[in-house]
């Protein structure tokens, strides 16, 4: 049996996941290549393919309508589809403008109205089309990845985790950030990270994306009471990594 | 001499973010000869205004995810700035070493999984596996040396959590510290075998001089990475120093007729940043065991030839090990231990820089009286550097064609040049793209 093909594509965004794929190591990433076939990563190689692709993972947010055609092509050709990291998985931080008017006038002025500069509210890929696994998280967590590939390669479902970061704050015993004065996204945060930023001292910012079903006006609530936020602070606070679950809430 | 020649490489890879290298030559006449910059715009500057002055390094690290601690440096340093942050010493020399680490750790990237194939005549780092797999190992074994050197520092590499105004909200034990230290010093066969194998290599590093302006920061305590003044270097070794809170006034961001992607210039047509800006202006404070590794691979101030970039970049990997074991010894001495973040004491403007990988890095914020930042201005050292990849694009071609290279061997040329600069697009907040009509 050939080697599955895998192909990295990217659309809005830092990059950071990707560089997150050359960050394994050593043994753990030749191994992975004992199993699968990458045969495209523009920003590692120059090879490409027009042929059928077993595995694309998709990086990066659906911002411009000029990449609406560069997306279902992607589709067409790939038997799955893996949103990886938190610009193509929701829009991610790059959805924090959706709700501004005046962007494109505030960062360039009088050369605003170029054509190029066509950029409009920012979504995750899954606006144009089916994502079949998500891969959360800003950056993305490359075991995570690693994880979703190896139950794909397996003939098994990923399991992709829809319980609050506060969840895993308690199993390894972090002090809440709200008993330490400050602020926390935790409750209504998805987990998987293994929360990280509570543990290192500064609060989550739900940079995987809510929950399904956020309380949010509970969330506003403790906000308020417990950080000291104003009202506008709390109503804002979710536009960082979640802008778009807000504006649908 | 060449006399027909149509190169479009879209989407040139092995950069990251998106680029176009269009050139048509007709009949011996170059009708255009272009460096293109497509990458989707994501206005950052706009996106922080009305945020908290702590949430808004974790918003502009985003900007770019291969210098996202730099990132993360200037924006804490300028907010520090604009809101009259002191930190400690301390908390100054954990940022020293991670700011080592993340540019150690993106030039081993470059170098050796986007630039060495070309050195090595393959198409990309996998077909290396084969027929290179040591150095491949070697290659993923320093990339993950860095990332835990980084990750250690600022709880991650790609956008570092521990790096927040007034200090550090989370730092490694003396146990782990001296941990590091163990994994650094274990690396120099690594490091010498690095510097051996770009030796090797080096012969088909293409030969092109075009002396222009190299800008870096500088010091006069240390080969300066996370603070200094602005320096200017020319070709003929005049030096020039300027306050960082004049960077207006030596980036000078201009719109050129013939294309929307905003450039800079300073004394000269253009200016370069980066590994080798650094090392042009500041080669005197590098360690020795850098210099050392500089003399093995030929390399020496005032360098011109822009593909020698790379090996720029190889020497300062040298340089932040070895600096970095003498910030971690110094740590050990007094023992490390978490401290309180130093608090705002006033609002207003900050501006701050940093060098990343890629060259020079300013951020800028405003902050009203309630820690909500108003404005940013942040110019990326891939902005700074655009300029001088056109203009030697417009002396490289002309050359090409003189030398009767085949179209091949132009688009590779050319495409080795931009590689050279390591070009970081997504990180371009003021980089307009452009669509030309051919």
């Amino acid at each position: 049996m050939s080697k599955p093909k895998v192909a990295f594509f990217d659309f809005a965004c830092c990059e950071g996941c990707q560089i997150e794929m050359t960050n394994y190591g050593a043994e753990p990433f030749l191994e992975l290549l004992k199993h699968v076939e990458i045969v495209e990563f523009r920003e590692a190689m120059t090879e490409t393919t027009t042929e059928p692709i077993d595995i694309a993972l998709i990086e990066g947010s659906f911002t411009r309508e000029a990449d609406r055609a560069r997306l279902m092509e992607i589709r067409k050709r790939a038997k799955i589809v893996i949103a990886y990291g938190q610009c193509a998985t929701t829009g991610g931080i790059n959805a924090l403008k959706n709700h501004q008017t005046d962007y494109k006038q505030f960062v360039y002025g009088t050369d605003s109205d170029l054509p190029h500069l066509d950029s409009k509210k920012a979504y995750g890929v899954d606006h144009v089309i089916k994502v079949d696994y998500y891969a959360y998280g800003c950056p993305v967590n490359k075991y995570e990845v690693l994880q979703i590939l190896l139950h794909l390669l397996h003939g098994k479902e990923p399991v992709i985790p829809n319980y609050p970061v506060c969840v895993e704050c308690k199993r390894r015993e972090t002090v809440c950030r709200f008993d330490e004065g400050d602020y926390c996204m935790g409750m209504v945060a998805r987990a998987g990270c293994g929360a990280p930023c509570p543990a290192a001292g500064i609060p989550c910012e739900a940079c995987r994306g809510f929950v399904d079903d956020p309380n949010l006006a509970a969330f506003e609530k403790v906000l308020v009471e417990r950080a000291g936020f104003t009202p506008q602070r709390a109503a804002e606070k979710g536009r960082m990594f979640t802008a778009n679950a807000l504006e649908a809430s | 001499m060449t006399s027909t020649v149509h190169i479009d490489v879209h989407h040139l890879t092995r950069v990251e973010g998106h680029g176009n290298i269009i050139v048509n030559v007709t009949d011996g006449a170059i009708e255009k000869c272009e460096w293109q910059v497509p990458e989707a715009p994501r206005f950052f500057e706009s996106m922080v205004r009305g945020r908290h002055y702590s949430e808004v390094a974790r918003i502009t690290s985003r900007i770019c995810g291969i210098c996202a601690v730099g990132h993360t440096l200037a924006s804490v340093k300028a907010t520090e700035d604009a809101l009259g942050i002191e930190i400690s010493e301390q908390s100054l020399k954990l940022r020293e070493i991670l700011k080592h680490a993340e540019n150690a750790d993106s030039h081993v990237l470059h170098a050796y999984i986007l630039v060495a194939p070309d050195l090595a005549g393959a198409p990309s780092v996998f077909p290396l596996v084969e027929t290179m797999p040591d150095v491949v190992a070697r290659a993923l074994r320093l990339k993950r040396l860095c990332h835990e050197w980084g990750s250690l520092i600022g709880g991650r590499t790609t956008h570092p959590t521990t790096v927040v105004p007034g200090g550090m909200a989370e730092v490694p034990t003396n146990k782990q510290l001296a941990e590091l230290k163990q994994k650094l010093v274990a690396a120099v066969p690594d490091l010498e075998a690095t510097v051996e194998t770009v030796a090797a290599l080096a012969p088909s590093i293409p030969a092109f001089d075009r002396p222009t302006e190299y800008l870096a920061l500088s010091s006069d305590d240390a080969y300066a990475v996370y603070a200094g003044e602005i320096q200017s270097v020319l070709p003929d070794g005049t030096k020039q120093r300027y306050p960082v809170a004049d960077y207006r006034l030596v980036t000078n961001e201009f719109v050129v007729p013939q294309s929307t992607a905003k450039y800079t210039k300073n004394k000269l047509d253009s200016y370069a940043a980066g590994a080798l800006a650094r090392f042009n202006n500041n080669y005197d404070m590098l360690v020795p065991e850098a210099k050392k590794a500089a003399e093995a691979l030929g390399l020496q101030p005032i360098c011109t030839n822009p593909y020698m970039n790379t090996v720029a970049q190889v020497v300062e990997v040298v340089h932040s090990v070895y600096d970095s074991l003498r910030l971690i010894d110094e740590l050990l001495e007094t023992g490390v231990k978490l401290e309180p973040l130093a608090q705002p004491t006033k609002h207003g403007r900050g501006i701050e820089s940093v060098e990343v990988p890629r060259g020079i890095l300013f951020h800028e914020y405003d902050y009203d009286a309630e820690g909500i930042c108003q404005g940013a201005n942040c110019i990326i050292p891939t902005n700074q550097n655009h300029n001088n990849i056109q203009h030697d694009f417009n002396v490289l071609v002309p050359q090409l064609l003189a030398a009767d290279k085949s179209e091949d061997d132009m688009e590779l040329a050319l495409s080795m040049l931009v590689r050279a600069y390591d070009p970081c697009i997504s990180c371009s907040t003021h980089v307009l793209d452009v669509k030309f009509v051919r």
